[in-house]
C-alpha cells in the first residue's frame, strides 16, 4: 500500500506515520535534560485585567516562587502569614498520611481500590485556600486534598473507600469517587472529562443568577484529548465564564506518558492560548506558586473576566491506582530524579527558612497526623471494611427518581428487600 | 484440544488475524502497554491484558496506543477503515460509549447505506462489559441492546472460549461494522479452543443443552449461570433446553422458535435492565410469532431498572443469580 504513493508520482516522499516515544523505559536512567527550566522569581505577574493575547509568553513558562534555597522570591510570592502556611503544611501532611494508610488498607484487603496523590499535594491544597469554601470544585483522580483541606471528616472518606453501613455515597460508588455538596465537592466521573463541561456550566449559571461564587475544576493531562475537555473551553471562552481551569500534568496518564496526550509537541497550558483564554503554566509542587496562580485567577473570575487555564507542572510519584505497577513502564529513579521535588518537602524548608518551622515540629506533626489517621480508621473499621458491613439492599432502589416508581417499588418487592 | 481462557482466546484471534493480514490494526487507550510493561513483549496490553504481548509482536505501527479520546479512537478507526484498513478499535469499557456514540451509531453504522452502498467500513469495536468485579454504575453496564437496535451494526456477545476466538476472527473478516461485546465476568473461564483459526458464523445460536420441558435463551454471561441450573434442575426431571444465540444482531430466531415449538415454555435471562433489554425482544418475538406455541407466560429474569451498585452485595443482588434463573424456570414449568 506503502508503494501506491510512490507509482502515481505524486509523493516524493513517502509518508511514514509518527509514533510518540517516551524519554526513558523502564531500565534507562531518568532523564529530565529536556525539561527547560526558568529560574523561581523570575516570571513576570501581569494585573488581573490583562489582555489574553498579551500573556502567551506565560503558558510556556514555569512561575516559581520557591527556589532551592527554600526562600520565596519574585513577583508571584503570595505574601502569605506563616499560620497560612503551616496549615498548607498540615493539610498536605495529613493527606500523604490518609494516603498511605488507605493504599495499606487496600493491600490487606479492606476494599477493592485505591489512588493516592503523592507529589501532587499542592495541587489540590493551595487551591483550596487560594480559593473561598463555597467555591464549588470539580475534581479528577487526585484532588482528595481538597476536602481534607475543607475540614471534611476522613472518617467520612473512609466510610465511602470502604462502602460501608455509613458510607455518605450508599455503596454505590467507586471507592475514592468522593461528592460533597456541602463542602463543594462534585465527583469524579469514570469517563474522563466530563467535569469540565459541568464546571463551566455551573459557573455560567452563578454568573447568570448574580452570584458571587466562582468554580474550579481539574483534569488530568491525559483527558485533555477528550472532546469535552475542548468543548468547555470553547464556552469557557464565549460566555466568559467565572472559572479555573486547572490541567494537572504529572506526567503519566496510568502508563501513557504525556507525549501520548501531545505533551512533546506544546505545553498543555497552551491548549487555552487557541481559544483566547490567558493561560499560566505553573510548578505544581511549589505550594506558593499554586496558591499565587489560584488566587490570580480567582481574582480574574470574580472581577467578571472571565477563565483561566492553568496547568501544574508535577508528577505522579506513584502507580495511577492499586492496579498498576510504575516500574514496568517508566525508570525507576525517576520520582528521585524530578527536577521539581516534593512538595511537602519544598514547603517545610521554606517554613524553616523563616524561622517558622523546625524538624522536631515537623517530626510532631507527622506522628499527630498519623495518629489522627489511625483514630479514623479505627472508628471506619468499627463500621466495616468492604463487603462485610454493607449498605442495605433497599439502597439499590432508592434515587433512581425523586419518587420511586410503582415499577421499581415492584422490582425491590420481588428482591425481597 | 488445548484449553485456553475467553481471555486468551481473544488475544489469539487478533494476533492470528494481525498475522495473516497486514491490514488489520489494534487501535486504543493503553492497548500497548496496559497496566505493567509499557510495549515490551511480555507487557500486559490493555486493563485486563486482552492485547497482551500484541505490541511487541507487530510494533508501534499495528498496535497504536492513543490518547484519552473515545470518539478520536472510533472515529479514526471508522476513518481508517474507509481506506481498506481493518481496525480492531478498543474501546477500554462499553461505559464510554457515551462518549463516542455518535461515531458509531450516526456515523460507520450509516456509512454504507447513506453512501449509496459505495462505502465499506470493515471495523471491530472490542469493548469490556458487565457487573460483577465492583466498577460500580460508569464501569459495569451492558449496553449491547443500544447497539443492537442500531441498523447497519452488528453486535457478538461470546459466552465462552471457543465462541471469543471463532466470532472474533469473523467480526474481523466482517465488511460491516461490528460490536464485539466481551464479558469481564468470562475472562478468566476456561475451555477448548483449537491452535489454529477458525470462523464462527454470525447469526447461528449455540444449543448447549437440549430439553423438552422448557427453553433458556440467555445472553453473555448470563450463558453459564443458565446452563448451571438446567443441569441441576435435570436431576430433578426437569429438562430445560439452553441457548446461546452467540450474536443479537443478527439473531437466530429460528432456533429460539423451533425450540419453543418443542418445549412450549420460554425464560430469557440477560444482564440488562428489563425494558427495551433483549430479554424484552426475545419476548416480543416469540410472542409474536409463537404465540400458540406456548403453554404458559414467557419469563424475564434481568437486572432491575436501577444503575449498577458498587457494594458488594448490592452488585450481586442486582445481577441475574441462579437461584433467581431457578426460580422462573419452576414458575414456568409449574404454570397450568
Amino acid at each position: 500500500m506503502v508503494d501506491t504513493a510512490l507509482k502515481r508520482g505524486r509523493n516524493a516522499v513517502v509518508l511514514s506515520l509518527h509514533i510518540p516515544e517516551p524519554e526513558g523505559r523502564p531500565g534507562d536512567p531518568a532523564d529530565f535534560s529536556k525539561i527547560k527550566l526558568p529560574e523561581p522569581g523570575e516570571v513576570r505577574r501581569p494585573p488581573i485585567e490583562v489582555e489574553p493575547a498579551e500573556i502567551r509568553d506565560l503558558a510556556f513558562t514555569l512561575i516559581r516562587v520557591l527556589d532551592r534555597e527554600g526562600r520565596a522570591v519574585g513577583p508571584w510570592d503570595p505574601r502569605l502569614p506563616a499560620e497560612t502556611l503551616r496549615q498548607g503544611l498540615r493539610h498536605m501532611v495529613l493527606t500523604r498520611a490518609y494516603d498511605d494508610r488507605m493504599y495499606r488498607a487496600q493491600r490487606q484487603g479492606k476494599t477493592s481500590f485505591y489512588m493516592k496523590c503523592t507529589g501532587e499535594e499542592a495541587v489540590a491544597i493551595a487551591a483550596a485556600q487560594a480559593l473561598e469554601f463555597d467555591d464549588m470544585c470539580f475534581p479528577t483522580y487526585r484532588q482528595q486534598g481538597l476536602l481534607v483541606a475543607r475540614g471534611y471528616a476522613l472518617v467520612d472518606m473512609m466510610h465511602q473507600v470502604y462502602s460501608n453501613a455509613r458510607d455518605p455515597l450508599k455503596g454505590r460508588q467507586l471507592p475514592i469517587m468522593y461528592s460533597s455538596r456541602q463542602f463543594g465537592f462534585f465527583s469524579i466521573s469514570g469517563n474522563l472529562g466530563t467535569q469540565y463541561g459541568q464546571a463551566v456550566g455551573w459557573a455560567m449559571a452563578s454568573a447568570y443568577k448574580g452570584d458571587s461564587r466562582i468554580a474550579a475544576a481539574w483534569i488530568g493531562e491525559g483527558a485533555t484529548a477528550e472532546g469535552d475537555f475542548h468543548n468547555a473551553l470553547t464556552f469557557a471562552s464565549v460566555y466568559r465564564a467565572p472559572v479555573i481551569l486547572n490541567i494537572v500534568n504529572n506526567q503519566y496518564a496510568i502508563s501513557a506518558f504525556h507525549g501520548i496526550a501531545g505533551g512533546q509537541r506544546s505545553t498543555f497550558a497552551s491548549r487555552g492560548i487557541g481559544y483566547g483564554l490567558p493561560a499560566l503554566r505553573v510548578d505544581g509542587n511549589d505550594y506558593l506558586a499554586v496558591y499565587a496562580a489560584t488566587a490570580w485567577a480567582a481574582e480574574r473570575a470574580r472581577s467578571n473576566l472571565g477563565a483561566t487555564v492553568i496547568e501544574l507542572y508535577t508528577y505522579r510519584a506513584e502507580g495511577h491506582s492499586t492496579s498498576d505497577d510504575p516500574s514496568r513502564y517508566r525508570p525507576q529513579e525517576e520520582r528521585e530524579r524530578w527536577p521539581l521535588g516534593d512538595p511537602i518537602n519544598r514547603l517545610k524548608q521554606h517554613l524553616i527558612a523563616i524561622g517558622a518551622w523546625s524538624e522536631a515540629q515537623h517530626k510532631a506533626l507527622e506522628a499527630e497526623c498519623a495518629e489522627a489517621v489511625r483514630a479514623a480508621l479505627k472508628e471506619a473499621e468499627s463500621v466495616g471494611t468492604l463487603g462485610q458491613s454493607r449498605p442495605s439492599a433497599k439502597e439499590m432502589f432508592e434515587d433512581v427518581y425523586k419518587e420511586m416508581p410503582w415499577h421499581l417499588r415492584r422490582q425491590r418487592q420481588e428482591a425481597g428487600v | 484440544m488445548p484449553k485456553k481462557t475467553y481471555l486468551q482466546a481473544i488475544n489469539e484471534a487478533v494476533r492470528s488475524e494481525m498475522k495473516r493480514d497486514p491490514r488489520v490494526i489494534v487501535i486504543g487507550e493503553d492497548v500497548a502497554g496496559g497496566q505493567g510493561g509499557s510495549g515490551e513483549p511480555g507487557g500486559v496490553g490493555s486493563v485486563f491484558g486482552q492485547m497482551k504481548g500484541i505490541y511487541g509482536e507487530f510494533g508501534p505501527e499495528r498496535v497504536i496506543d492513543t490518547p484519552i479520546s473515545e470518539s478520536a479512537i472510533i472515529g479514526a478507526a471508522a476513518g481508517a477503515a474507509l481506506t481498506g484498513l481493518r481496525p480492531v478499535a478498543e474501546l477500554m469499557f462499553v461505559d464510554f460509549v457515551g462518549v463516542c456514540f455518535d461515531q458509531i451509531y450516526n456515523q460507520a453504522a450509516k456509512f454504507r447505506y447513506m453512501f449509496g452502498g459505495h462505502a465499506t467500513t470493515p471495523m471491530v469495536i472490542r469493548t469490556a462489559a458487565g457487573a460483577g468485579f465492583r466498577g460500580a454504575a460508569q464501569h459495569s453496564q451492558t449496553l449491547h441492546p443500544l447497539f443492537t437496535m442500531v441498523p447497519g451494526l452488528k453486535v457478538v456477545m461470546p459466552a465462552n472460549p471457543y465462541d471469543a476466538k471463532g466470532l472474533l476472527i469473523e467480526a474481523i473478516r466482517d465488511d460491516d461494522p461490528v460490536i464485539f461485546v466481551e464479558s469481564k465476568f468470562l475472562y478468566g473461564m476456561e475451555g477448548e479452543v483449537p491452535d489454529e483459526s477458525y470462523r464462527v458464523p454470525f447469526g447461528e445460536a449455540n444449543v448447549l443443552r437440549e430439553g423438552e420441558d422448557l427453553t433458556i435463551v440467555a445472553f453473555g454471561a448470563m450463558v453459564p449461570r443458565a446452563l448451571q441450573v438446567a443441569n441441576a434442575l435435570a436431576k430433578e426431571g426437569v429438562d430445560c433446553e439452553v441457548i446461546d444465540p452467540r450474536t443479537t444482531s443478527p439473531l437466530d430466531q429460528q432456533t429460539i422458535l423451533e425450540s419453543v415449538e418443542r418445549t412450549g415454555r420460554l425464560v430469557v435471562v440477560d444482564e440488562s435492565p428489563p425494558r427495551c433489554s433483549l430479554a424484552a425482544d426475545v419476548a416480543s418475538i416469540v410472542a409474536e410469532q409463537g404465540f400458540r406455541l406456548l403453554r404458559a407466560p414467557i419469563r424475564k429474569v434481568t437486572c432491575p431498572h436501577t444503575p449498577v451498585p458498587f457494594a458488594p452485595q448490592l452488585e450481586d443482588a442486582y445481577m441475574p443469580s441462579p437461584a433467581r434463573i431457578e426460580e422462573a424456570v419452576r414458575a414456568t414449568v409449574g404454570f397450568n
